[in-house]
């Protein structure tokens, strides 16, 4: 016993090693198959054909095709955050200070746990099951209430449709996200707004929105970001009918158009851009709403 | 009180039949293959069909070994982490979170450019190379999942002194990692290899991208040339989903049971 | 009619009775606190008269008038939590001057009245701070600005001192009791520490499972304990097992020791009861005459820095009682055989 603690002391040298070596495989992972990737994607969108450096990539993105189809993706991402904020929000105001019962609250928590991760093809299938010519709605609407939805003009194939799909996913999202900020509002600061003569509207306009409001517009650029990057539910949706930037680049790695790389590294680096900025935004907003509920 | 109540249950109600309706409307849609009421007829085309059985266990195993690479990456960087180097937390963190920031497709995209034919390690030119770009892409994507959970977990053990006194019983630090650290935290482990399984089970982008024939572009293919069969599978994955969340919440609370009586 | 009334106060969670027909009566300007041990109902009746629970039954009347129905945000209340409950997104000035704002003043009057409001509580400099800058004590007084700052008719604090530190705690109670004194405002003080309680109070109500045991001021909850959980609850207390032996003659038997105590007892002889004594009472030695004198031994000795408080095996029980510290004298070793004396009238006769 005394031989193997005297020599633990010498063997904390090679020890320090022997730890970076823990974490190695980390870093030499997330370099190969993160950080390079990316990289080469950013640095490329400034390179042309001879490797010098170029404004032109970027220039090919105000082609008015690709334009349009990062404005419909714009469009897109925003009209599904917003309204999966204003959404998520009453569900998850409804199930912390609705009066609800306890296990409901649990079990729409876990739902919407499980929501959020059901995008995707088999998302897709499912609303065109549910809204498609011969879905299950469509035809309840038809036989039952003698609403016509396609003859009204109404496609689950398009950008509605594609809002409508996303909202699936994006309104778990808020719901997840926002209850905790939902349930740091202590009770004692509404009572304490009612000791002061506050009515239920002021104590809300005037304490309650203004510490959530960091958290709220936070999670509005996170879910504008996830709703940007997604392409699976898109395509199984829409197949290539809605450009949306994601598709245009899809084509372009698949060589479906004519094949010009820079083109999609340009693509691809005003997607990262932009997911970056929201993600940015997401990220200060929740330090500062941190930083005020100590 | 009460009208509040009647709000909230409203907003409830309302959420239900948004989000029961798509479900329901799958299940029903699966059932009508045949033209004379339900059936589970769609069912047993796709599960009989082979390219179903082929590209889902192709899935399947992609998972598994994704799982286990996601492991051996992530416990031991976790570990040291915490351990060790408490200063390398916010990179390690900031590294984990970029899976989800930068999209799918552009990661997928860079694989490409950089591991093509022409280059250092032309992976994409060969079967065995895709496949492994593939599995390396799949534990990148599940990484923030699988940090988190392992992070979680650890935090909830005392890693200094466990890992003092293994030592001072003369255990090297794969002993350490594999004997003493993986059993404390395999239920966190467990919730983050669930998130894999359900996250690779259904992947499109990269699948498709890379040319390899696994569930989610077999799924896509179905969809444009199949009517009920589609549904059906949206079923299965679906149910796939759930279970894994729902075994995530059964060992989380059944782990909560056993450190309750330690 | 006092300024406040409450009357036969009851209220019940589900089967569960918190709060048992309480009475009281509160003068204007009174300082009073509420005593008692966690779930006794204290909280629980400050927060039905500050309205923000509502009575099974029973009424709260406030300068006459029945406001057992008036919504919380109607009654002119004052109230300070525990958590301090500052609004986190607003400057301290504007937390002080929310209520003023609600009420619609303009902003000149509102800006005077802070700026009293900040000078009574002691932080004239910090109106421009967010609650997440300042410490637990400058939150606590920032919350009694923004209390007083309405000029309420009641003010009530529920346990506002607890989440302190022990050395703020003492002098922010010394503040409170000193503003409340200045302002001449009707105060209803919720704790479960006895110090507080009786240091800062004009009266004591002393709860316990819902019902008011005791009201009385401090000197007289402490000295006269009319129950045995009041006399237990408040103060160190000595209770030794008694007999009854003459009632009239007011005789009780300490084991084989007879004592008297020179005044008429309730009971028939035989009866069992407890005696209680403050260890301040118990006497080393043996003292002039109208005492009881007990012989015994020395069991324990505990130096407790200016106190020493000393257990004496006495009647086949153990008597405490405390001496000061005499810088010349040792303090008195186990085992020595000793006298203690207790005047007649400071044994409290309690039911078994």
């Amino acid at each position: 016993m005394t031989t193997s603690v005297a020599s633990l002391p010498a063997a904390f040298k090679p020890r320090q090693v022997l730890s970076w070596l823990g974490v190695a495989p980390f870093f030499l992972f997330a370099t190969l198959f993160l950080i390079l990737p990316t990289l080469n994607i950013v640095l490329g969108a400034f390179r042309n054909a001879e490797g010098q450096v170029t404004l032109e990539n970027l220039g090919k993105l105000l082609a008015p095709s690709i334009r349009s189809a990062f404005w419909i993706s714009i469009e897109l991402s925003l009209l599904t955050a917003v309204l999966g904020c204003l959404f998520g929000f009453l569900i998850a105001a409804a199930i912390t200070l609705g009066g609800l019962p306890r296990p409901l609250r649990n079990a729409i928590l876990t739902f919407s746990g499980v929501a959020s991760n059901f995008a995707g093809v088999p998302l897709a299938f499912a609303f065109i099951a549910t809204l498609g010519r011969l879905g299950f709605v469509t035809m309840l609407l038809r036989h039952w209430f003698g609403i016509n939805l396609y003859g009204a003009g109404f496609n689950i194939v398009s950008f509605l449709g594609l809002a409508l799909t996303y909202l699936y996913f994006q309104i778990p999202l808020m719901v997840l996200i926002i209850t905790p900020a939902l349930e740091g509002l202590r009770r004692e600061w509404r009572e304490a707004a009612e000791s002061l003569g506050a009515s239920g509207f002021q104590y809300w306009r005037l304490v309650a929105l203004p510490v959530l409001w960091p958290s709220l517009l936070g999670t509005l650029a996170l879910l504008f970001a996830n709703a940007f990057g997604a392409v699976a539910t898109a395509i199984a949706l829409t197949g290539s009918s809605l450009s949306i930037a994601p598709i245009v680049l899809f084509a372009q790695i698949r060589g479906d158009v004519l094949n010009d790389p820079h083109l999609g590294y340009a693509i691809a680096f005003a997607m990262i851009l932009l997911t970056a900025i929201a993600n940015a935004i997401y990220i200060l907003l929740r330090m500062r709403a941190e930083r005020w509920v100590k | 009180m009460t009208e509040r109540r009647l709000w909230s249950w409203l907003a409830v109600a309302l959420g239900g039949l948004y989000f029961l309706l798509p479900l329901v409307g799958m299940f029903d849609f699966s059932m009508r293959m045949q033209r004379d009421g339900y059936s589970f007829e769609a069912y047993r085309v796709v599960l009989a069909d082979p390219q179903f059985q082929q590209t889902f266990g192709y899935s399947v195993v992609l998972a598994l070994l994704t799982i286990a690479l996601g492991i051996l990456i992530v416990v031991p960087t976790a570990y040291f982490v915490r351990l060790r180097f408490p200063g390398l937390r916010p990179i390690v963190e900031f590294l984990t979170l970029l899976p989800l920031v930068i999209p799918p497709i552009v990661i997928v995209f860079g694989y490409i450019r950089i591991y093509n034919t022409s280059s250092a390690l032309p992976l994409t030119g060969s079967w065995w190379g895709t496949n492994l770009l593939l599995l390396f892409g799949y534990a990148t994507l599940s990484l923030p999942y699988m940090y988190r959970s392992v992070d979680t977990g650890l935090r909830t053990i005392d890693i200094g002194s466990l890992t003092e006194a293994a030592q001072s019983l003369g255990a090297g630090w794969a002993r350490i990692l594999a004997v003493v650290i993986l059993p404390n935290v395999f239920v966190s482990v467990l919730s983050g290899a669930f998130l894999t399984f359900a996250i690779v089970i259904g992947e499109y982008v990269f699948a498709a991208l890379l040319n390899v024939g696994s569930f989610g572009p077999y799924m896509v293919w179905m969809g444009g040339n199949r009517a009920y069969e589609p549904s059906a599978l949206a079923v299965v994955a679906f149910a796939i989903t759930w279970a894994c969340m729902g075994l995530i919440q059964l060992f989380t609370r059944f782990s909560k049971f056993s450190t309750v009586r330690r | 009619m006092a300024f406040l009334d409450i009357l036969h106060l009851e209220k019940s969670f589900g089967a569960q009775r918190v709060v048992k027909d309480f009475n009281l009566n509160i003068e204007k300007g009174e300082f009073i606190s509420f005593l008692g041990p966690s779930g006794c109902g204290k909280t629980t009746v400050l927060r039905m008269v500050a309205g923000f629970e509502t009575p099974t039954s029973g009424a709260i009347c406030i300068d006459g008038r029945d406001v057992s129905g008036l919504a919380a945000n109607r009654r002119n209340i004052g109230m300070v939590f525990q958590a301090y409950a500052l609004f986190p997104n607003l400057t301290v000035e504007q937390n002080i001057g929310f209520g003023l704002r609600i009420k619609g003043e303009g902003k000149a009057a509102i800006s005077a009245r802070v700026g009293e409001m900040l000078e009574l509580v002691g932080l004239p400099k910090l109106g421009e701070r967010y609650p997440f800058q300042l410490s637990g004590g400058q939150q606590q007084r920032v919350a009694l600005a923004r209390a007083l700052a309405i000029r309420p008719q009641v003010l009530l604090l529920d346990e506002p001192l607890s989440a302190l530190d022990a050395k703020i705690r003492t002098s922010l109670r010394e503040e409170i009791r000193r503003i409340q004194r200045e302002l001449g405002i009707t105060t209803i003080f919720v704790t479960h520490d006895q110090e507080e309680a009786l240091s800062m109070s004009d009266r004591v109500v002393v709860m316990h499972q819902g019902i008011a045991d005791q009201v009385g001021t401090p000197f007289e909850i402490y000295n006269r304990p009319a129950t045995r959980f009041v006399a237990q609850f408040v103060g160190t207390l000595n209770l030794l097992d008694a007999r009854l032996l003459d009632a009239a003659a007011g005789r009780v038997g300490l084991g084989d020791i007879p004592v008297a105590l020179n005044r008429e007892l309730p009971g028939r002889a035989g009866d069992r009861l407890s005696l209680a004594l403050r260890p301040e009472t118990v006497v080393l030695g043996r003292k002039d005459e109208g005492s009881v004198v007990l012989s015994g031994h020395i069991a324990e000795v505990h130096f407790l820095g200016s106190v020493i408080r000393i257990r004496v095996a006495v009647a086949g029980q153990f008597v405490s009682l405390d001496t000061f510290n005499q810088p010349d004298t040792p303090p008195p070793s186990v085992g020595t055989p000793v006298e203690v004396s207790i005047s007649d009238r400071d044994l409290l006769v309690l039911a078994a």
